[in-house]
């Protein structure tokens, strides 16, 4: 610090003194290294390096020397604002780096509070898995087909040669439209949407179609008045039984995994001939050790629904050429697919809205 | 259909080593398919012995009974040969009597245990067995008391009474008529096996003759072929000889006399059901026909029934004694005095059988049969197996005479290519082994070149198309050959615009937090009314059902909201605070247009036909539905929960609209269920094209408290087929100006009634090209804007494309807005 120049030498000024400046460096050195904050350091720097320091009032007289001890004046105060320069530097990023640790930690929040203040949302598991099974089939160069829920009794049974005397037109089955003249029923399978795919296309036709189906049954822990059906339909030239079973095949390891295939029995179903019910190789236990197999009940096999070669009688119902081409048809019910995929045990629960259901599904299956 | 495996034996003669389980699984592969192995002995453990009575004294009882303490032999079964000390509650049987004894160590059904005990004053080291207690039937009156021949004292019991002896229960589908007889399934297993096959029904007969009860046949068709014979002299006591009691059982029928019996075993055994009557109750000659209209019948299930013209009714000189081939009448019935038997075996047409069983409302074992089908050439070998076994058993004599009116029909020759079983089920079948398979199920086969003719076996009615007979040499041939191909269609086109904008619905409404319900479709007056909906809403014109589930809910749903209130309800019940749910389904509005013809299948409806058809179906459009209810945003450490509001209904409304591209306006409207003042219709498109494609908003207050949801709570309806009609489909990319963006606040004070979008509608017309966006941002009422007033502040954003905005641009664009919310809306500027 430069103190009132009382004995003023035009050669030798006091605060030029080798001594003098050491002492300024020093103190500014000392008075940094003490700043314990960024406030503190801020007043270091004015006191220590700022235009009224010792270090800086010193620089000014400079010029005032002799051309000989300027040089080395210079030089020397030079070098010791320059360490105070250094240090003031340094000592700000060590502060600045405590001053942030210090704010983050003080910000430090519990990331594991909850943050679900919407509840989240889910999609029901029976549309969910109605979409897996399109895209499966979608992959493979089929279409989706759709048709209404009400349809003729025409479409939903005569077209599929289910005759007027079929025990299935009963009113056992079948939801009747008041009066039951109308001919008009809740559909009791998505088979009329086959038929009316093939009413409206020409062959080839490669369509499966997801849906809702009604029957009088009863309800309870594995039947449903309302329930979801899952049908294809190919018709095409040359279309055998084999690319039935390749295509069951394909959509059962699609949808249960590698090594999960299909075998046939013979059937009877008025719509196809020859007719088979298909059976899933169960995939929980593979067909290994089935004996305490909850899942196919000690089967191996698990029953997933009926198929067959389509009854040229259909065809030519609905407009196709029963020569040229041949057609395969299947169908299985996606609810119960679901129920063993997910070993969901009451089928209830699909049609009970409670969320706490749905949402462990997400919106995706 | 139960088949006793041994009896299967009986008729085919199978290798010893085929097991039950094998022997069940092949016929499974040929379309039997097995529904269970029943095993009666498998609750049994030994020793179960045949065991006489020697000795056996009645001592009375203090609390009133009196059992017997007998002694019993055994032979060797209990290791001494000394007789066994057995104490005994039944008194069906007497000293000598041959008995089945369950001796100490034994374990019968249920786990009961036997073992040496003392009771009334005497150790009794076993049991004589009641058929209950071996599970073989209800009859607990006494024990079994073996026919005298049935074994030596010691001899295991097991195969006296059948107990080893397994069942095999199989489901038989429609088309296989055959294999609902002893008869039919021993076929297929002696084709399984490649065994020698004895049928049963291959029997020496009479000629037929004028001798036997006259029959007239006046309908050929509904009967083509009534056979009868008499059995005279029968003792009516005589009881059913215990192997077929035990068969009848194992096949799951109900023994109950020898003459009901004997008929229900000669169906079991060759498929034709038979009727017996009272010979001595028939007066006169038995006749087929038709009944007239208003003729009617007491059935022998005691119903008075009215008969329709289609039903064939025999009928003696007393008028209508029987629908035939499904039930018998009162007045001709067997009964417990009955000596003399009139057997009819005939073949009814099977699709009278199934109206008339349909109409009446009458299945049985015999209707069953009838109406899928039976072999019509065995009537007579039928009628003469019960005419045997009535002899034999019941001590009768055949009276002579065997009549037999008609004749079976012919099956049609098919004609099939030779190949076509090949190219059908893609398994590799030469056309000699397609012949050789057919002749296997009895077909008949000529060949010509590679064309098959093939007359199928009277058994087979089902066998017509050639396509049934490609079904037939896949069964022989296995289905399990059948290769795995997967075809290769010629390029889909995915998913329809429309289904991959349905699942864009749920995802959004599920990442909004909704969760996806689906509910039965089924709704009433009740739930109607709990909308209140007023009597001429056209939701309550719905399309009926005959036979619905419940009589709450007679109709399908002209709206989701019931079924999707019932749910919120539930889970509310259930302890949630609040839900926000959804549902896409179809709802349905009647067709005025009905009925909806039925074409014949021999050729394709015409297009007009078709449209017709279409005409009669109620129409139905796919729904969306959103109940909000209860707290929408959970209370938590960040404050408070909020309770569900019309805005949120709306906002999600608002937010599919943007998902999907619909530009969607948003007026005020009232209509039921929702609160009057706080219901929003959804319009979509514009000048002459807007459409109403349903409603947002809080439910009315009596409609909460109706359906038992919190108030206020909000729902959302609309036609999701009309929604989505208006998504844009192919969207322009937009030109984005990046010249810098003018901003202008103005607040508008208008009166209460006047809408937000109806201000914003007319700034944004009088706001021109200019106007980037425009959006609300405060709402203020008060006394500072008066009574019935209200201020709505608006933040516009103006951009030009090409350049820099001047203020003047900018002001002169604001106070064109301005001018036109005045002119409009009647607003002032503040
Ligand atoms: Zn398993």
């Amino acid at each position: 610090m430069s103190g009132p120049n009382t004995d003023y030498d035009p050669v030798e000024v006091t605060p030029l003194k080798p001594e003098e400046v050491e002492a300024a460096r020093d103190a500014a050195l000392a008075a940094i290294a003490g700043a314990a904050d960024l406030e503190a350091l801020k007043q270091v720097r004015i006191d220590h390096a700022g235009d009224r320091s010792a270090l800086a009032l010193a620089n000014r007289e400079i010029g005032a020397l002799p051309p000989q001890a300027r040089k080395e004046a210079g030089q020397r105060i030079g070098q010791a604002r320059g360490a105070v320069t250094q240090a003031l530097a340094a000592r700000q990023a060590v502060l600045e780096a405590e001053h942030e640790e210090r704010m983050l930690a003080e910000e430090t929040v519990d990331v594991t509070l909850p943050t679900d203040r919407v509840p989240a949302g889910a999609r029901h598991p029976l549309t969910t898995g109605s979409e897996l099974i399109a895209d499966i089939f979608v992959a493979m160069g089929w279409e989706v087909a759709e048709g209404p829920v009400i349809e003729a009794e025409w479409l939903n049974f005569d077209a599929l040669n289910l005759g007027p005397d079929h025990p299935a037109r009963t009113m056992q089955d079948t939801f009747w439209t008041d009066p039951p003249e109308s001919g008009v029923v809740l559909r009791t399978h998505t088979s009329p949407v086959q038929a009316r795919t093939m009413l409206t296309r020409t062959p080839p036709i490669y369509v499966v179609c997801p849906g809702r189906v009604f029957r009088t049954d009863e309800y309870d822990a594995t039947h449903s008045p309302v329930f979801h059906q899952v049908e294809g339909l190919a018709i095409d030239e040359g279309i055998t039984m084999a690319h039935l079973k390749g295509t069951l095949d394909h959509f059962a390891t699609a949808m249960f995994g590698e090594g999960i295939t299909t075998r046939f029995r013979p059937s009877y179903f008025p719509f196809t001939e020859p007719s088979a019910e298909v059976d899933l190789r169960c995939f929980v236990c593979r067909g290994v050790d089935s004996q305490d197999c909850r899942t196919c009940r000690g089967e191996g096999w698990i029953e997933w629904g009926g198929c067959g070669v389509v009854n040229p009688r259909v065809l030519t119902a609905c407009g196709v050429d029963a020569e040229r081409y041949t057609g395969f048809a299947f169908g299985m019910g996606i609810d119960r697919t679901l129920m063993f995929r997910h070993d969901i045990e009451d089928l209830r629960a699909l049609f009970e809205g409670d969320v706490r259901f749905t949402t462990t599904f997400g919106s995706e299956l | 259909m139960k088949a006793p495996v041994s009896w299967i034996r009986e008729l085919v003669d199978l290798p010893a080593e085929v097991t039950t389980e094998a022997l069940a699984a092949r016929l499974t592969d040929l379309g039997l398919k097995l529904e269970a192995i029943e095993r009666p002995g498998d609750q049994i453990t030994g020793p179960l012995v045949v065991g006489r009575v020697l000795t056996m004294e009645p001592e009375p009882q203090k609390n009133g009974k009196t059992i017997n303490w007998c002694t019993v032999d055994v032979g060797a079964a209990n290791g001494t040969g000394e007789p066994q000390g057995i104490v005994c509650g039944a008194h069906n049987f007497a000293p000598g009597d041959l008995v089945v004894v369950v001796l100490p160590g034994g374990v019968l059904p249920g786990g009961f245990e036997i073992s040496a005990r003392k009771t009334y004053g005497h150790v009794s080291a076993g049991m004589i067995c009641s058929a209950r207690e071996l599970g073989l039937g209800d009859d607990h009156d006494g024990i079994i008391v073996l026919p005298a021949d049935a074994g030596d004292p010691g001899a295991d019991a097991f195969a006296v009474l059948g107990l080893d002896d397994e069942v095999i229960e199989f489901e038989i589908n429609p088309d296989r008529a055959y294999a609902l007889s002893l008869r039919g399934v021993a076929r297929d297993a002696a084709l399984a096996f490649d065994a020698p096959y004895t049928d049963p029904t291959d029997r020496e007969l009479p000629e037929p003759d004028d001798a036997g009860h006259p029959v007239v046949v006046d309908d050929p068709a509904g009967c083509p072929v009534f056979a009868a014979r008499t059995v005279a002299g029968l003792d009516p006591s005589a009881p059913s000889p215990d192997w077929m009691v035990r068969r009848l059982t194992q096949a799951g029928m109900r023994p109950i006399s020898l003459a009901v019996d004997v008929t229900n075993y000669v169906m079991l055994e060759t498929g034709r059901p038979i009727h017996g009557y009272d010979a001595d109750k028939v007066r006169g000659a038995l006749r087929v026909r038709r009944a007239t209209a208003g003729e009617r019948l007491t059935t022998l299930d005691g119903t008075d029934r009215e008969l329709s013209p289609e039903d064939l009714v025999v009928t003696d000189d007393s008028g209508i004694i029987g629908l035939g081939g499904v039930m018998g009448g009162a007045t001709t019935e067997m009964s417990g005095t009955t000596t003399r038997v009139l057997v009819e075996a005939a073949h009814w047409d099977p699709v009278s059988m199934f109206r008339t069983g349909k109409r009446h409302k009458l299945s049985s074992e015999a209707g069953k049969r009838n109406e899928r089908g039976v072999d019509p050439t065995i009537c007579g070998a039928a009628a003469d197996r019960v005419v045997e076994l009535l002899v034999a058993h019941g001590g009768g004599v055949a009276e002579p005479g065997f009549t037999l009116v008609g004749s079976p029909p012919e099956p049609d020759p098919i004609v099939l290519g030779g190949q076509l079983p090949a190219r059908v089920t893609g398994i590799d079948v030469p056309v000699d082994a397609a012949v050789r398979h057919l002749e296997a199920v009895g077909c008949t086969v000529e060949r010509d070149g590679d064309t098959l003719t093939a007359t199928p076996p009277p058994w087979r009615p089902d066998l017509t198309d050639p396509f049934d007979l490609v079904e037939e040499v896949a069964r022989v041939v296995g289905y399990d050959q059948v290769p795995s191909v997967v075809p290769t269609p010629t390029g889909g086109r995915g998913l329809t615009r429309s289904q991959r904008l349905r699942r864009r619905v749920g995802r959004t409404l599920a990442g909004a937090g909704c969760v996806e319900v689906i509910s039965f479709p089924f709704t009433g007056p009740a739930a109607l009314d709990a909308l209140g909906l007023p009597a001429d809403d056209p939701r309550r014109r719905t399309v009926p059902l005959a036979n619905p589930i419940s009589t709450e809910e007679p109709s399908y749903t002209t709206t989701l909201l019931p079924g999707l209130l019932k749910a919120a309800a539930r889970n509310l019940g259930r302890g949630a605070a609040g839900v926000s749910l959804f549902e896409t389904g179809t709802v349905a509005f009647p067709s005025d247009a009905g009925p909806a013809p039925i074409y014949g299948v021999e050729w394709r409806p015409t297009e007009a036909e078709l449209e017709k058809l279409y005409d009669a179906l109620p129409a139905q459009p796919l729904h969306l539905a959103v109940v909000l209810a209860g707290e929408r945003e959970r209370a938590g450490w960040w404050g408070p929960g909020r309770e569900a509001g019309w805005a949120d209904a709306v906002g999600l409304v608002r937010r599919l609209a943007a998902e999907l591209g619909v530009a969607l306006t948003v007026r005020a409207a009232s209509l039921a269920p929702w609160h009057p003042g706080r219901c929003a219709e959804l319009v979509v498109g514009d000048g002459d094209d807007q459409v109403v494609v349903g409603h947002a908003g809080e439910l009315h207050p009596r409609v909460c408290q109706a359906v038992g949801v919190p108030a206020r709570s909000a729902a959302v309806e609309l036609d999701l087929d009309a929604l989505l009609r208006y998504a844009e489909d192919v969207v322009p990319g937009p030109e984005l100006s990046s010249f810098p963006v003018a901003k202008e606040d103005v607040a508008l004070l208008v009166d209460a009634s006047v809408t937000a979008a109806e201000v914003e509608a007319a700034l944004r017309e009088g706001a021109g090209d200019l106007l980037e966006s425009i959006r609300l941002f405060d709402v203020y009422t008060g006394e500072q804007v008066g009574e019935g007033r209200k201020s709505l502040a608006f933040a516009l954003r103006f951009r030009a494309p090409d350049r820099t905005l001047t203020e003047q641009e900018t002001g002169a664009a604001r106070d064109a807005a301005v001018a036109a919310a005045v002119a409009r809306t009647g607003a002032v500027q503040r």
